[in-house]
């Protein structure tokens, strides 16, 4: 017990002390300079009576969706192919390079995708120059679509690696079972391979879809007025507007959404695996 | 019996490696054939050209008179076991034994009575609804077997199916393998590097040695006669002496120093008879030690004994002889009455020139 002692304290201070936190700010109030402490529904109240909050949050989550499924569904042939292709001595430097992006500031990186993005950035002047277009493309920057784009690239190792980990441990010999079983190389890879990568698919898409949730600095330097998320909105109540409860009633909602959606999406998910045989 | 698979000439590189030299073999229909040898002899090389995952460098593989250079495994009559089973963990055992079954036209109820047939073939009714992951190793084989069965395969590929499983266990399920063969009728190739298990179950074996057939025999043949030495140490026990030889019309006179004279007829000298020095093969249960009251059958020698080693139903002996380089070993069934003799008492022994192998 006295070894265990040292960890549950921290654990206690550093997750469920700021969580009660949050959840105890929520129902507080704001009163100018001070904060209320009065037991209160009004932050929640507002939130579901003004419609900006739900608009925020639908984006939010459509945008995360989004980058999810952009992130896994091109993650997948790269773990596939490092797992499968790759001669076994060569896996850790193909591993090691897929980690490269990191080496830089994730803000650094942000800013690179403006570079490329921009209204006269790589895309478009290379486009132009080419002549394939004649006006710089503008649904590529402050945007939605921005967002998508630099929030999957910046996922993407942490998608690959749990999926690589899925593959690598599935038996070899369970493939050659299914094609000396009769099934072609396709059908072997989607009654052997998929299900048995199911694991590392479930951790990827739950690895990438909750923190993107959470993201407010790419929509902020990426999303231009109109890819705004509810992140944002938090960090404005909490920094600009002063209003810390009503910020953390937001994130609670925002919370609690991706925790039902991620439920939801596992529930499926193991619905589906005993179904399909 | 008519011959199903038709190895030719085959050949099989990695890279420099050469895995598999000029490999011939006729296998026929409801054979139980066996290829045995030493790790890395190539045999399951050999195998999994017959299955079709692995193409050859050189010659063809004909099954039922079709060349299978262009068939891929899943479009070969071949069905496997593999060393390790390979079960799919994501599914029950059912579903497991009617995973080849998908492509099959049969309707969902006749589907379920095949499996429910292959499992019970395999002893293990009622099983269907398990979880793979929750299975025995035995109990994993017999799924195995019952996967590839239920395709009712031309040919059942056993890649070492055995070597997981603990003594009494493998005992067991040799039996059962042999017994199942007879029943369903279907070639079984088996790979194995057990001598004792390749003896016990096959109507022939190849026994491979870097890459190549060493002999291709029916067990007793391979036993009583093998065709050279390498053979001969590995498929059981066996002692060598040093002797000469002197060729006559039908056989060989040989003098073997400190056992005395004998002749053997050509057959006993598989790899020809010649006149000079030979080695003289003779196995440790066709010596034998002379008990008060034995008398020797042909002929008998002294000798000091060196080793007893005791096995319960059996006693291994190792003799010195005067003249003999190494110590001969002897296996003597523990029968009721008969002393088990100590480490430097005398012995008289016993052998007889039926069982030589000249080499």
């Amino acid at each position: 017990m006295g070894l265990l002692s040292a960890p549950f304290t921290y654990a206690i201070l550093l997750l469920a002390v700021p969580l009660l936190a949050i959840v105890l700010f929520s129902f507080w109030t704001q009163d100018f300079m001070d904060v209320n402490t009065t037991f209160t529904m009004d932050n929640y109240r507002e939130i579901a009576e003004k419609p900006i909050y739900f608009s925020l949050l639908q984006r939010s989550l459509y945008v995360s969706i989004c980058v999810t499924i952009v992130t896994v569904v091109l993650a997948f042939p790269v773990a596939y192919f490092v797992s499968f292709k790759v001669h076994p001595s060569r896996k850790s430097l193909w591993l090691f390079l897929i980690t490269i992006p990191f080496w830089t500031s994730y803000l650094i990186r942000v800013f690179l995708w403006k570079v490329i993005l921009g209204y006269n950035g790589v895309i478009n002047s290379g486009l132009i120059n080419l002549g394939i277009i004649e006006e710089p493309l503008t649904f590529i920057l402050y945007n939605v679509n921005a967002v998508i784009i630099t929030l999957a690239h910046a996922f993407a190792p942490f998608a690959i690696l749990p999926i690589f980990v899925a593959l690598e441990k599935i038996d070899r010999s369970l493939l050659e079972a299914s094609q000396d079983l009769g099934e072609s190389k396709l059908m072997t890879f989607l009654r052997v391979t998929l299900p048995l990568s199911m694991p590392g698919l479930v951790a990827a898409v739950l690895i990438v879809f909750i923190p993107t949730i959470g993201d407010y600095v790419t929509p902020e330097l990426m999303g231009g007025a109109g890819g705004k998320l509810i992140a944002n909105m938090i960090q404005v109540q909490f920094l600009q507007l002063n209003n810390a409860p009503l910020g953390a009633a937001i994130a609670i909602v925002a919370m609690l959404s991706v925790t039902a959606i991620s439920l939801l999406f596992v529930f499926l998910n193991r619905r589906w695996l005993r179904g399909r045989s | 019996m008519s011959a199903l698979i038709t190895l030719t000439g085959v050949e099989k590189y990695y890279g420099d490696y050469h895995a598999l030299r000029d490999i011939n073999l006729t296998i026929d229909e409801g054979e139980f054939f066996s290829l045995l040898g030493p790790s890395g002899c190539g045999k399951t090389t050999l195998l999994r050209t017959i299955a079709g995952f692995e193409g050859v460098s050189g010659g063809t593989v004909m099954i039922s008179g079709k060349d299978m250079a262009d068939v891929p495994p899943n479009l070969r009559p071949t069905n496997m076991v593999f060393q390790s089973y390979a079960i799919f963990p994501h599914l029950s055992v059912a579903e497991n034994v009617a995973f080849g079954l998908r492509k099959r036209q049969m309707s969902k109820a006749d589907k379920a009575e095949a499996v429910k047939e292959a499992l019970a073939m395999v002893g293990l009714d009622g099983y269907g609804a398990r979880a793979a992951h929750a299975l025995s190793g035995g109990q994993r084989q017999r799924v195995a077997l019952a996967r590839a069965l239920i395709l009712k395969p031309k040919v059942l590929l056993l890649d070492e199916p055995l070597s997981a499983l603990d003594k009494k266990m493998r005992e067991h399920m040799q039996v059962e393998l042999i017994r199942l063969q007879r029943a369903v009728g279907i070639t079984f190739i088996l790979v194995t590097h057990d001598q004792e298990e390749a003896l016990v179950m096959s109507d022939r074996i190849a026994v491979m040695f870097e890459g190549e057939i060493g002999q291709l025999a029916d067990p007793e043949t391979l036993y009583r006669r093998p065709n050279s030495r390498r053979v001969a140490e590995f498929i059981g026990k066996m002692n060598f002496i040093n002797g000469t030889a002197s060729a006559t019309d039908d056989g060989a006179k040989l003098l073997v120093p400190g056992l005395g004279k004998c002749t053997v007829p050509a057959e006993q000298c598989p790899q020809g008879v010649r006149t000079g020095d030979v080695a003289i093969g003779i196995r440790p249960e066709t010596l034998a030690i002379l008990f008060e009251g034995d008398t020797a059958p042909r002929h008998a020698a002294d000798a000091v004994v060196d080793e007893v080693v005791y096995y319960g139903d059996m006693t291994y002996y190792d003799v010195r002889v005067d003249d003999v380089a190494a110590p001969l070993t002897i296996a003597m069934k523990n029968l009721i009455g008969r002393p088990v003799l100590e480490v430097g008492d005398k012995a008289r022994i016993a052998w007889d020139d039926r069982a030589l192998v000249v080499f």
